[in-house]
């Protein structure tokens, strides 16, 4: 674990795993004066209460995976995304056994990050961990489910995305005028079912 | 005071100018859903303009690109123009900015352009009433966050308004030919040979290209090595450097996460001088501990 500075009230805390991004953030998310905590890939950030970050860094113990969070997440999908054959043939399986996979997997929320509401979903199978598309889509239609390397996901809005898109929810993933504006949070648990 | 006017206070925006935007002091903590902070760019300059009309500091305003708005009062209401010094007048008249000014109903209001800077800011008494999204009503132009950019004709409705707190000290603000702003090193300053030297020798000028999202800054090269990160956790006054080596200095607008090394952080106290800046105009950065 190493802590970057980040200006004069915030760090960067890089670990070696997501399970260390997830251990980093169950241990500084009940903190007192956070002001923001932003885990990703490989890093924490965490803005605030600099002091009390510190201590709690200090006798953290990475290898013990936070305790699971109680929401979880049902996301119906339509699985009829253009680039489920392509999926298929990369597995090695049918575009049944796709859906199948897919469906069978819990997922956690690892992060959000490039748009709002975009939560990067570990917990893929290993047939599924495929690579982006080798030239992006401009235009990704709102709620297409896609994969892209280890993680799944769902695009709350329509965006640019190279990812491969093997079906589409109807579930609303980001309301800004909503209470609760994102469906999904970092540790929440979601599973995918057939619509 | 007529009590159906107090409950439809409004103006309606007769010229929007160059580009006019809600802004409050935006909707920070969300950045971990992927939201940014948004909020005004120079928020001493909205909060005073919110002061000088009785407002709380957090009331949304305008952000005004280069001035330029003309509106007229549908009820009388207080209002009063921070940011550069900028020529007001009211039915013609001249008035003064970073001053109160009471317009009576049916008065028009006209904002100049200013001489320097960049971000003209208009307080309303009241606030201006739109939903509020994640707990601001501030235009995110990078997520579609907020109301959108303001339109000619556009009625703005105004909350309830309160009585102005006595005087404020206002020295406007006038933007610099050259900022020397500084700056902190990392989270990523290994990825580039002698990171201090570099920033303290190179020039730079403030880019056309550079928005809400970002100060874009072309100018000395920036060595780095090549590659990417996986995406990491990005904060405001973050000098991110893409693989051409001109930095881009984020602002209020930024994206929550990005893929290239922030080689340091610059000082929140110095990113409205950013804001205000005009294009062309010089930065260089001071690196302290």
């Amino acid at each position: 674990m190493l802590l970057r500075r980040c200006g004069t009230d915030a760090l960067l805390v890089e670990v070696d795993s997501l399970s260390e991004v997830a251990a980093v953030r169950a241990a500084l998310e009940h903190l007192d004066g956070i002001e923001e905590l932003v885990p990703a890939a490989r890093t924490v950030l965490v803005k605030g209460a600099l002091p009390q970050v510190r201590d709690a860094l200090k006798t953290i113990d990475l290898t013990k995976t936070p305790a699971k969070h109680s929401r979880e997440i049902t996301i119906p999908v339509i699985y009829d995304g253009p680039d489920l054959a392509l999926v298929a043939e990369t597995a090695g399986v049918t575009p049944d056994e796709v859906v199948e996979l897919h469906t069978t997997a819990t997922y956690e929320v690892a992060f959000c990050g490039f748009a709002p509401g975009f939560g990067y979903l570990t917990g893929l199978p290993q047939a599924l961990r495929q690579p982006r598309l080798d030239s992006p889509r401009t235009k990704v239609p709102q709620g297409s489910v896609g994969i892209a390397g280890e993680f799944t996901a769902a695009y709350p809005r329509p965006t640019p995305g190279g990812w491969r898109l093997i079906g589409r929810t109807e579930t609303t993933l980001f309301d800004p005028k909503a209470e609760t504006p994102a469906l999904l949070q970092p540790g929440d648990q979601v599973r995918f079912v057939v619509a | 005071m007529n009590h159906t006017n107090q409950a439809n206070r409004s103006v309606t925006i007769i010229r929007t100018g160059p580009q006019a935007l809600v802004e409050d002091l935006g909707r920070p903590g969300n950045a971990h859903l992927g939201v940014p902070p948004s909020g005004a760019l120079d928020q001493v300059s909205l909060k005073l303009a919110n002061r000088l009309v009785g407002n709380p500091e957090n009331a949304a305003g305008l952000e005004l690109l280069l001035g330029g708005l003309t509106l007229k009062a549908n009820t009388s209401c207080t209002v009063a123009v921070t940011g550069p010094p900028t020529e007001v007048r009211v039915n013609g008249r001249l008035a003064d900015s970073h001053h109160p000014i009471h317009l009576k109903q049916d008065e028009v209001l006209e904002i100049g352009t200013p001489q320097t800077g960049l971000r003209t800011y208009l307080a309303l008494s009241g606030g201006i009433e739109v939903d509020e999204e994640l707990g601001s009503r501030s235009t995110d132009l990078l997520s579609g966050i907020g109301p959108d950019p303001l339109r000619d004709n556009d009625v703005l409705h105004l909350g309830t308004p309160n009585l102005p707190e006595g005087a404020d000290v206002v020295p406007p603000h006038h933007a610099l030919q050259t900022l020397v702003i500084p700056i902190r090193l990392g989270p990523r300053d290994d990825w580039f040979d002698d990171a201090e030297t570099q920033l303290r020798q190179g020039s730079w000028t403030v880019s056309d290209r550079s928005n809400r999202v970002g100060a874009r800054l072309d100018g000395t090269k920036l060595n780095r090595r090549d590659g990417e990160i996986p995406s990491e956790g990005m904060i405001t006054g973050a000098v991110q450097v893409p693989p051409d080596g001109q930095p881009v200095v984020f602002l209020n607008d930024h994206p929550t996460t990005g893929g290239y090394p922030v080689i340091g952080v610059v000082d929140n106290d110095h990113l409205r001088f950013l804001g205000q800046a005009r294009p062309g105009t010089e930065v260089r950065f001071r690196p302290v501990d």
